[in-house]
């Protein structure tokens, strides 16, 4: 009872990934400033402002809805934190398993954008109620491609338990050769989960001040943008289990090791498409994703189908 | 019952997308714009006034400062005006160093509006870039007139400085370098897809509606209109140097991206011919300080359009009556006829394509009605005393605040 | 673009670390102002020509001038450079000038009325 408790709390639970997403949202800044040819910032900031947040004045607006604002933010970091505890990290076995939590981490992955949509709209502010509908447009849009291409991967393993697939794919390990066009849609989708550019429309500085979070100030804008982090790590760590599930046999150090290599190198490439392309506009990323993203993991999928078909004879 | 779906948002005075504050308050419907209301005069600081206050030598100082990006561009037109009507021949290697130094001010303008540019599509990429060039062409300026912005190189009979051997070697190798990442920026505005999605199709103003507006500069250029005084009414050296006047056929944001690029690579040609032509001799003459009764207007090709100034002149050492008309105003008429139809993703990138430069629009217009006949001229006594009565009459009264500030600041 | 920005990582950055590192301004930039009693005539060609009436010369003896500058209305335009006959006034490349106390602002500058030295006093 003590060890599950200290490992969903700490480790690896809510403390270990809430410091893994301020990490990570360091690195991926330091990566984007260099990639400017800038300095970026130093190795603190990410602490220093989370701390700063937690420290300012909650303003809630008296038109708002009082316990909603307030509870949203609550509802999206729970939900990332508990999606960490059913991702095989270094060992096949997850914290968690069970047949079917594929489907559940999916379901609970799309929990924080219904969370910022409640965000936005219960905050009654006219750039908070544009953001909150374009964060439920978005979901339309790269929803499908990401589910899809992470599904095929399932597919091929035959299986709906994380940890199955990986213990499928660790006893053969070059089949994950197949996944790759899948892997391609699903980092793509992942930015628009993520709100990055190109798809970071619900939350374009220029256009609505902040989309959802315009209202938020104090301690429920830090657990916003902790989550939002820990979403980064979270969706990182999926696609590195899904698709690259290497180094799961060696132990707990090295695993680690290996995991957080691969979690960095996720993130990094997250890092460099978010630097060489414009945003799009809403109309522009619905054509997008339907357009070239749905095709392709449609592809994904008949691919792997035949794949099992042949592989099992 | 009230649809839901229509309301208007503000957008500005402050705002994330806006660098100067303005007001648009947009209808909107979902994501469509139904109609913009625009208001202008946020940053009316009265300086047509103070300019009747102050000698022409500290007036050029005062007139630099409406803008900071354009602020040659202002002194400049300024300086010419009184010099033509004080009927002086400014010396031929001081309109040299006035040409070399509006290009260089081009330049800077417009390496900065593609960083602008970038920023509001999302691009933040192109922005870092764009302004870590620009920092090469600030470096220039700063080495041959003293300050990164604001000049000061004017004086009224010529130029305040003059450029020596190294200075001119310093030029050469600053305008190689920036050459370089300007075609390098020409490929990347043309070819990079994203950029291309944003831009095209948004912000269309055809050659018809472009000349029916009066929209000047790139703006206008861009929809087709061939308008540049450079070419149609010569001042300082232009008459004696060769450039092409860059146009395009596209009509909407994307067109203006090209032009100003393409205005990039004439602007680095105008500067290799100056100071390869650029004659001996003094750099300025001196002009009494009483200059003779008389009015001019004078025209410039400031980097966002037309610049007009027109002074009056009763023959003492201030002033009457100084009048600037800058680009953007003729130009920001036409950003209600571009958001037609158009999504509210647009707004940002079409106020930032016409460039603005709010600073340089508030200037006092009168708008009259369009069918009146009657027209009235107030006193500058009546506008102040308007001003009070409008603001005790909301609570406000300056006297006693002024007061109540003097006695405080005694009591420290 | 790709290309240019994987090279740019590995290049050293662009920015300047200031205030670790300060950069030095080029020759003849406008920054703050510097006045030599000693060559000062008391025209008071730069009191009519400064655009805010920043500078302020004021008589301390038989031919002896002193200057108040007053550094918040200064603009750094160096026109008094170029009015004065005598070349009694320079910039310098001085530009960090920032204080917290509004009467630091205020910079004295008059001869020693014994040897005509410079002295320059806050």
């Amino acid at each position: 009872m003590a060890g599950a408790l200290f490992s969903i709390l700490v480790f690896p639970g809510l403390l270990f990934v809430s410091l893994f997403g301020l990490i990570a949202e360091f690195i991926d800044r330091k990566i984007y400033a260099r990639l400017q040819n800038r300095v970026g910032p130093p190795w603190f900031q990410t602490f220093a402002d989370f701390l700063k947040l937690l420290g300012k004045e909650d303003i809630i607006p008296t038109e708002a809805n009082q316990k909603m604002f307030s509870l949203a933010p609550v509802f999206a970091l729970t939900s990332v934190v508990t999606v960490f505890l059913y991702i095989p990290l270094w060992k096949a076995e997850a914290l968690f398993s069970f047949n079917g939590d594929i489907i559940m981490v999916l379901y609970l992955l799309t929990i924080p954008t219904l969370a910022f949509f409640i965000c936005g709209w219960y905050s009654k502010s006219l750039f908070s109620r544009i953001g909150s509908v374009r964060c439920v447009i978005q979901l339309f849009a790269y929803e499908v491609p990401l589910f899809m291409s992470i599904l095929a991967s399932a597919l091929l393993a035959d299986t709906w338990s994380l940890r199955d697939m990986v213990v499928f794919y660790t006893r053969h390990p070059y089949y994950f050769l197949f996944n790759l066009i899948g892997f391609g849609v699903s980092l793509v989708a992942l930015l628009g989960k993520l709100e990055k550019v190109p798809f970071d429309i619900p939350e374009a500085e220029t256009e609505v001040v902040a989309g959802a979070f315009t209202e938020y100030s104090g301690r429920l804008l830090a657990i916003l943008r902790l989550t939002i982090n820990v979403e980064m790590v979270v969706g990182a760590s999926l696609l590195g289990a899904v698709f690259f599930p290497f180094g799961l046999g060696f132990g707990p150090y090295v695993g680690f090791i290996i995991f957080i290599f691969k979690t960095l190198m996720i993130m990094a490439m997250l890092s460099l498409l978010r630097t060489i392309v414009a945003r799009l506009r809403i109309d522009q990323m619905i054509d997008f994703c339907w357009k070239y993203l749905v095709p392709l993991s449609f592809i994904q999928l008949l691919l792997n189908l035949i794949a099992k078909g042949i592989l099992s004879r | 019952m009230p649809d839901t779906n229509k309301f208007k948002i503000p957008f500005g005075p402050q705002h994330p997308a806006l660098k100067e504050p303005e007001s648009f308050s947009i209808a909107l419907k979902g994501e469509k714009i139904m109609g913009v209301d625009i208001r202008l005069g946020y940053n009316h600081r009265g300086i047509e006034k103070a300019c009747e206050e102050r000698t022409y030598i500290q007036d050029l100082y005062l007139i630099e400062r409406i803008c900071g990006i354009c602020s040659h561009s202002h002194s400049t037109c300024f300086v010419q005006a009184v010099e033509e009507i004080a009927a002086v021949e400014v010396p031929k290697r001081a309109l040299y160093i006035r040409t070399l130094i509006a290009e260089l001010e081009r330049v800077h303008s417009h390496l900065l509006w593609l960083g602008v540019a970038g920023h509001e599509i999302g691009f933040d990429t192109l922005l870092m870039y764009a302004w870590r060039d620009r920092e090469v062409v600030m470096d220039l300026l700063a080495l041959l007139t003293g300050n990164r912005v604001n000049y000061g190189i004017n004086t009224i009979g010529g130029v305040r400085r003059d450029i020596s051997g190294e200075q001119i070697e310093e030029i050469l190798k600053g305008v190689g370098i920036l050459e370089e990442r300007t075609k390098y920026y020409i490929e990347v505005a043309t070819q990079e897809t994203t950029i291309i999605k944003r831009l095209s199709g948004v912000g269309v103003v055809s050659y018809e509606d472009a000349l029916k507006l009066d929209a000047v500069g790139p703006t206008a250029r861009a929809s087709g209109v061939d308008r540049d005084v450079r070419r149609d009414d010569p001042y300082a050296v232009y008459g004696e140097l060769h450039f092409d006047v860059i146009t395009d056929k596209h009509c909407d944001v994307y067109g203006r991206t090209v032009v100003r690029v393409k205005e990039l690579m004439e602007s680095y040609k105008i500067i290799r011919q100056c100071l390869k032509q650029l004659p001996d001799g003094p750099i300025a003459v001196k002009v009494p300080r009483k200059i003779p009764a008389g009015e001019a207007i004078s025209r410039y090709e400031a980097p966002r359009g037309e610049d007009v100034h027109y002074v009056k002149s009763n023959g003492s050492e201030k002033p009457e009556r100084v009048k600037v008309r800058a680009p953007t105003l003729a130009n920001v008429q036409a950003v209600k006829h571009m958001l037609k139809d158009r999504f509210l993703a647009d707004m940002p990138i079409v106020i930032a394509a016409i460039d603005p430069c709010f600073s340089c629009t508030d200037r006092l217009i009168s708008v009259k009605g369009v069918n009146s006949k009657n027209k009235k001229i107030i006193t500058w006594e009546a506008l102040r005393a308007y001003g009070i009565d409008w603001y005790r009459g909301r609570g406000i009264d300056f006297t006693k605040i002024s007061n109540d500030l003097r006695k405080r600041l005694e009591g420290i | 673009m790709l290309r240019e920005v994987l090279g740019s990582f590995f290049k050293k950055p662009a920015t300047n670390l200031y205030p670790a590192e300060k950069l030095e301004m080029p020759k003849n930039f406008r920054g703050k102002l510097v006045f030599y009693p000693d060559k000062c005539i008391g025209c008071k060609l730069c009191m009519k020509d400064c655009p805010t009436g920043a500078i302020t010369i004021n008589k301390i003896g038989e031919k002896q001038f002193e200057a108040v500058i007053e550094l918040d209305k200064c603009i750094y335009c160096a026109q008094c450079v170029d009015s004065c006959p005598r070349k009694a006034l320079e910039a310098t490349k001085e530009v960090e000038l920032a204080q917290l106390d509004a009467k630091k602002l205020k910079v004295i500058f008059s001869g020693n009325l014994q040897n005509g030295t410079k002295k320059e006093t806050l």
